[in-house]
Formats: C-alpha cells, sequence, structure tokens
C-alpha cells in the first residue's frame, strides 16, 4: 500500500478480542491473548455446552425471529398466540358442560391443564425435527453451534406456553377458582422437567431427520398415539384403578414411567387443584376414583428429580448424537 | 510471527452414493448397504498462516479450495487432522446467508449479526454504520422481501465486515453491488489488511489473488501444489491448468499428397522443400525453472531440413497467448533470406533481448515461406514457455514504471515514491 491514510471511525475502536468482554465466556486470561479454536471431527461435549452456552443471545433472537414470522402480517400479531388457546378453552367449556356431558366438574379446565404441557411437546418435537433441513441455507454457509435450531423450536414452544397459561390464569380468575398454590413450587420443576425432555428429544430428531427424511413424519404419527398414553384427556386414576382391579400393578409402574406423565400430572395438581374430588367410574360399580392421582407432595417431587436425572442423561446423549453426525450437515443437505 | 490458522493435515472424505436413500424404507430395503465410493477431497493439506498475511487459495473448480474454507469455518468438520484457529473468525461464504425475508433488515441485521457471533451489545453500538455502510438509511425498516438484489447482497457485506474478526475467510464475494460499492469494499478489505488482521480468500482468479494477497496456496485434487509467494504459485497453478487441461500436441500439417479431391493444401506441393523439425525455447537457468521473468532475455530455436538447396526462405515467428490472442508476430529479416541453403539441417534461432510479457504460458508458432511468400511448411504450438511475473502488475505487458509523487507544497524536490514494472 503506498499511502496510509487516517484510520477511519472503525479502526478506532480497541481490537476485537478486548472490546467486549462479556462477548465470549471464555477465562478471563483467553481474552488477551486471543481464544483458540479448534475445528476437528471430535470436539469434546464441555467445548459444545460453552458453545450453545455462548449462543443464547442467537437463540433469543432465533426465538424471536419464530415469533414474528408465524404472525407476520396479521393484525393481532402475537395477541394471536392468547387468543388461539382461548377460543380452544371456551369451546372444549361449552362441549364438555353441554354436549359432551362429562361428570368431571370443570372438565375443560383439567383437560387445558394437561394440554399446557402436551401442547409444548407436540409443537416443538415436529418443528425441531426439520428444522435444520429447512435452515439449509445457513446450516451450509454459516459457522454455528447448530443445536440452537431445535433449541429454538423448544424455546418458541416455550413461549407459548406461558401465553397460555395467561390463558389458563384468566379462566380460572373468572370462575372464581384457586389453583393450588402450595404446589407452585413442583409445577415449576415439572416445567424445567419439560423443556430438558423435550430439548433432548429435539436434539435427537432435528439431527437424525438431516439422514432419514422421515423422522419427522414418524415423529407426527408416535406423537398422536403418545398423547392417549399420557392422562389429559382421561382420569389418571380411571386407568390405574382398572390396572389394580386387574391385579397387574407392574403395569401401573410402567404407565407412570411415561416420561410426560409426572410432567402432566404436576400441571393438573397445581392448576386444577381439586385432589378430592371424585367420580364413578362406569361399569365399576364399586370404584370411585379421584379426578387427580392421589400421590402426596413428596412423592411427586420423587417423580420429578427421577425424571430431571433422566432428562439430563437424555440431554447428553442427543448432544453426542448430534456432534457425531454435525459435520456432514453440510454435505447431507 | 504469531500463527493465525494452522492447518494441521486436514483431510476430508466425501462419501459419493451412486443412488441417494434419504428414507428409511429404502434403507431398509437395501439391508443398510448404500453403495458409495469415497472421494477425497481434501488430501493431507497442511499450512501455516501467519497472523496478518493475506492468503489466496487458488485452484481449479473441484480442487477442494472451498472445502478447505469450510474446514477452516468449521462448517464442515475434517475426517481426519485439525484446524486451530487463533482468535475470532468470520466467514464470507454466501452474503445474506440466513437473512428472513419476512424480517426487516434491521432485524436481520440483528439475527444475521448474531449468527456471525455478535453481541447484542456490539449490534446496538454498529447498526447505525452498518446500515451507513449499506446505503440502505430509507429502506432498513422495510422487509427484507421487498429488497433488490443488490440491496440485499450490500445489507450483507455490511453485516459480515462488522464483526471485525481477526481471522477473516472471503470465497469470491468480493464482487458484489455497483462498481462504487465495489470499490467501497475492497477499500474495507485493503483497511482490514492494514489493522494487521488475516484475511484468506479463495478464488479462481489470480489478477485478484496478485493485487491482494501475500501468500497463495495452490489445490489441485485435494492436494497441495505449492503455498509461495504470489507470481510463483500463479505459475503453478498455470502449469497445473496445462498438465491436465487438453494441451495441443506440436502439430505438423504434412506437405504431401494433395486431396483426392484436389482441395487447396496450403503447402508447396509435394514434398516441401523445407520442412519444420522443432522449436525449443530457451534461456538462462532451464535446468532448474521451467518459466522465465518478465524483462528476461529468450532464445527459440527451430531446426529446419532442407530437401534440396535454395534460396529465399524466410521464417515467421508468432507468440500465441493461451486465448489464442497473437500477441506478437514478424518475420526474419529480409537480409537473412539471401542466404542460400544446402540441403540438410539448419538452424534458425530468434533472439528476444527482453520478454516484457507478464504472467502466462505462451506458445510458439512457426512458419517458413519461400521467396514468393508461398508457404513451404507450418509447426503450430512447436513449443512452449512460461512466463512468471515476480511483481504485482496485471495485464498482459510490462511497461517498466516510476511514480514520482510531488506532496502538495513541496515544491522543488520531487522524490520517486517506488519503481514497479
Amino acid at each position: 500500500m503506498a499511502m496510509a491514510s487516517e484510520a477511519g471511525p472503525a479502526s478506532a475502536e480497541l481490537g476485537p478480542g478486548l472490546s467486549e468482554p462479556a462477548a465470549v465466556l471464555a477465562p478471563a486470561v483467553g481474552r488477551r491473548d486471543l481464544p483458540y479454536r479448534v475445528v476437528s471431527s471430535r470436539v469434546p461435549l464441555l467445548t459444545r455446552f460453552l458453545r450453545i452456552w455462548q449462543s443464547r443471545e442467537l437463540l433469543v433472537f432465533l426465538i424471536r425471529k419464530e415469533l414474528k414470522v408465524k404472525y407476520k402480517s396479521s393484525v393481532l400479531g402475537l395477541l394471536w398466540s392468547m387468543v388461539n388457546p382461548a377460543i380452544v378453552l371456551l369451546v372444549y367449556y361449552i362441549v364438555f358442560k353441554y354436549i359432551a356431558k362429562n361428570n368431571t366438574p370443570y372438565f375443560a379446565l383439567y383437560l387445558f391443564a394437561g394440554l399446557l404441557v402436551w401442547n409444548l411437546f407436540a409443537t416443538a418435537l415436529p418443528g425441531a425435527s426439520s428444522t435444520i433441513v429447512a435452515n439449509a441455507g445457513i446450516v451450509k454457509k454459516v459457522a454455528f453451534a447448530r443445536e440452537v435450531l431445535p433449541l429454538s423450536q423448544v424455546g418458541t414452544a416455550t413461549v407459548f406456553l406461558f401465553f397460555q397459561v395467561i390463558v389458563m390464569a384468566l379462566f380460572l380468575a373468572g370462575f372464581q377458582l384457586n389453583p393450588a398454590w402450595s404446589y407452585l413450587p413442583l409445577v415449576l420443576f415439572a416445567l424445567v422437567d419439560l423443556v430438558l425432555l423435550t430439548a433432548a428429544l429435539a436434539i435427537f430428531v432435528s439431527a437424525v431427520n438431516v439422514y432419514f427424511r422421515d423422522v419427522e413424519h414418524l415423529v407426527a404419527v408416535l406423537l398422536q398415539a403418545w398423547f392417549w398414553f399420557v392422562a389429559i384427556v382421561y382420569n389418571y386414576d380411571t386407568v390405574y384403578a382398572k390396572f389394580v382391579a386387574h391385579h397387574l400393578r407392574w403395569l401401573a409402574a410402567v404407565y407412570l414411567a411415561d416420561p410426560i406423565q409426572p410432567i402432566v400430572l404436576a400441571f393438573q395438581r397445581f392448576f386444577y387443584g381439586r385432589v378430592f374430588v371424585t367420580v364413578p367410574i362406569p361399569n365399576y360399580p364399586h370404584y370411585t376414583v379421584q379426578v387427580l392421582a392421589g400421590y402426596s407432595y413428596h412423592f411427586y417431587v420423587e417423580m420429578l428429580a427421577g425424571l430431571l436425572v433422566a432428562s439430563l442423561a437424555a440431554l447428553f446423549g442427543a448432544l453426542v448424537v448430534f456432534g457425531r453426525v454435525e459435520g456432514n450437515f453440510a454435505e447431507e443437505l | 510471527m504469531a500463527v493465525a490458522v494452522d492447518i494441521q493435515g486436514v483431510s476430508k472424505r466425501f462419501r459419493i452414493y451412486h443412488q441417494k436413500y434419504t428414507s428409511l424404507k429404502e434403507r431398509v430395503v437395501h439391508g443398510g448397504h448404500v453403495p458409495y465410493d469415497d472421494f477425497w477431497a481434501l488430501d493431507g493439506v497442511s499450512a501455516e498462516i501467519a497472523a496478518g498475511q493475506t492468503l489466496g487459495i487458488l485452484g481449479r473448480n473441484g480442487s477442494g479450495k472451498s472445502t478447505l474454507l469450510k474446514c477452516i469455518a468449521g462448517i464442515i468438520q475434517p475426517t481426519t487432522g485439525q484446524v486451530v484457529v487463533r482468535g475470532q473468525l468470520a466467514a464470507m461464504l454466501e452474503l445474506g446467508a440466513g437473512f428472513q425475508p419476512e424480517l426487516s433488515g434491521r432485524d436481520n441485521i440483528y439475527l444475521n449479526g448474531s449468527l456471525l457471533g455478535l453481541s447484542t451489545r456490539e449490534i446496538d453500538r454498529k447498526v447505525d454504520e452498518i446500515v451507513e455502510f449499506a446505503e440502505l438509511e430509507q429502506f432498513i425498516d422495510t422487509q427484507v422481501k421487498y429488497y433488490s438484489s443488490g440491496m440485499y447482497v450490500r445489507l450483507g457485506f455490511s453485516v459480515a465486515v462488522s464483526v471485525e474478526p481477526d481471522v477473516l475467510l472471503v470465497d469470491e464475494v468480493l464482487a458484489v453491488g455497483d462498481e462504487r460499492f465495489q470499490q467501497k469494499c475492497i477499500d474495507r478489505v485493503e483497511q482490514f489488511q492494514r489493522d494487521g488482521r488475516t484475511i484468506i480468500v479463495v478464488s479462481h482468479s489470480p489478477d485478484l489473488m496478485r493485487d491482494i494477497c501475500d501468500q497463495v496456496l495452490v489445490l489441485d485434487q485435494g492436494k497441495v501444489v505449492t503455498l509461495s509467494s504470489p507470481g510463483e504459485a500463479i505459475r503453478a497453478f498455470r502449469q497445473r491448468l496445462a498438465e491436465s487441461g487438453f494441451v495441443p500436441e506440436p502439430d505438423r500439417l504434412e506437405g504431401g499428397e494433395p486431396d483426392a479431391e484436389g482441395a487447396p493444401v496450403p503447402l508447396a506441393r509435394q514434398r516441401p522443400q523445407v520442412r519444420l523439425l522443432s522449436a525449443v525455447a530457451d534461456y538462462a537457468g532451464k535446468e532448474e525453472r521451467s518459466y522465465i521473468e518478465t524483462g528476461e532475455p529468450l532464445r527459440i530455436d527451430v531446426t529446419f531440413d532442407v530437401a534440396t538447396p535454395m534460396t529465399g526462405v524466410q521464417f515467421k515467428i508468432a507468440i500465441i497467448s493461451e486465448r489464442g490472442q497473437i500477441v506478437y508476430a514478424a518475420m526474419s529479416p529480409k537480409a537473412l533470406s539471401g542466404m542460400p541453403l544446402d540441403a540438410g539441417v539448419g538452424t534458425a534461432s530468434f533472439q528476444f533481448d527482453t520478454v516484457p510479457l507478464l504472467d502466462g504460458r505462451f506458445g510458439v508458432n512457426i512458419e517458413a515461406r519461400d521467396a514468393s511468400g508461398i508457404t513451404l511448411d507450418l509447426l503450430d504450438s512447436g513449443c512452449y514457455f512460461e512466463v512468471m511475473d515476480p511483481g504485482r502488475a496485471m495485464g498482459i505487458v510490462g511497461m517498466p514504471m516510476r511514480v514520482e509523487l510531488v506532496p502538495p507544497g513541496v515544491a522543488t524536490e520531487a522524490q520517486a515514491a517506488g519503481a514497479g514494472r
């Protein structure tokens, strides 16, 4: 270069490594002399976690993008995410109160408590299964922690969950019903489990779908079947009582081992809150069941703690699988 | 000097499937066996790039240069070997990759910047600068789907350069926008160079390489051909091109019998009186190198066979560029044609005191004519010679040049700022 021009405004700043202490969660010593990054076929799990953690702002932007794109150029915009569940809940209320009579009181609220959990699970997974393929454009051209793509689907579904909870709260207030406030810590615990479990499955299916494109269809079908294995539309106790009546206690244990089940139970326990309501079972005149599972607080905590361990293990497994196949995403797409 | 990018024995295997089975059913039906061939896009590539250097990666299509760039960027992982990158890295492989058409330009700046590794605070600080550089002040809150392709690419470039990385990877995307914006882009890259950032550029344009690179890595079929100065590397690249591509053999148009139909043959009837046997390019140091440098002397020796003694023979020499353009053509001086030639083998030696050509591989055509101008024999591409320009000039011809700069206010003493070809 023949002539050295005066430095422009851009170069007047500090070097890129020194200007932004918050940008990377590297140890403080790592910033001053520049951080190393190694590209190879094996990336340690800890490094991967760190990269995902460093991409949390990207995750927020991706979630924001999903929300914006979903309600683009609609008049109500984000309000739809509340109007939609509100109308659904209203329809349930009318249907189960006047048309398909159900002897569970406030059945619509019971149903909706379970659906809060299921909706998160069932919107995140199909979205996640196709997300890597759908975002092939950036996966092939930009280096970033690809795990944030399925995670953003989980995040978006979680945001929708909060809108639905607001709707639920409005209905509870409308009927002057109280949730079981003492179970609030429990439902938050269950929410953590739910997000971790969904994240683990989301990461797994998003990676596998790159190689087997049937996974996204398989996920949709499996979710439909799975829905009826979980006590959302019916009472947990009804099924449990039938297992007991047929001396199949082990099946009851298997039934409870469905990872979504304890989460649904915890949500119902908090939002519906009416433990001691009993209803008769048709064709079993000697039995009455509670609408909710009659488990103690302590048992709930144990179940959710067990699920937490299982979800974390699943998350580790999913990250290992994802890391194995990630290196070939760019060429498989 | 510190190493910014260390490429350590990187190999990348691609599986070429004869039939791509992406559904579970197809895999099951074929018993899990998917026929494939291994294809090594990169084969043991090693290189060190010092901090602050600009490296060019040159190669033909399919030579693995983009794969290498993606390995450095971390978009694909090498099958074996590793790349150590020191400092923050940004890759410009495709401008505006990941733009969401439904979102506004501003939202896309945040999303794309975040994707490239900027924090929200950094983007907050830079967003005005990005908009200004992209010249999109009026449209920044418009949805990107309404942008023209030029606006789209300008925004992509502006976001990409705002990362201010320690290592910048560029994949032939500098040619964006109109001419004025292109100049801005090149200015920005040059500023990056002055700031001491490391830049890696992939291109198949030797001119761009010569212009901006300190070092050039030439790849062929996934292997490193050379890592050297631009001039030397470009020569090696051209040589590879010539070796693998279509190289016409020295092509002799035999005289001999006319066609059965009596079609005109542009040679002397019957057996030619003068046959051109060979042409050889000769220069100092031919044993060590296969090229001359711009400005060096060159000699072309042509051997010919005279059947019957004759006079008035003239030789024509033409230097042909790779594109088939005649760079130079001339007849041997008339004075020489008066010399009587006996039967037998003789030599005509064409001596150039200086070859002012810049880079390239040049063919030599020789023609022998009799006194009346009728062609006796032709030797197309009788030999080749290569020229390597050690300097940074571009074009066809080297024109020795000095630059004198008189700064404003200094009236008398002009000082030479530099001399280059």
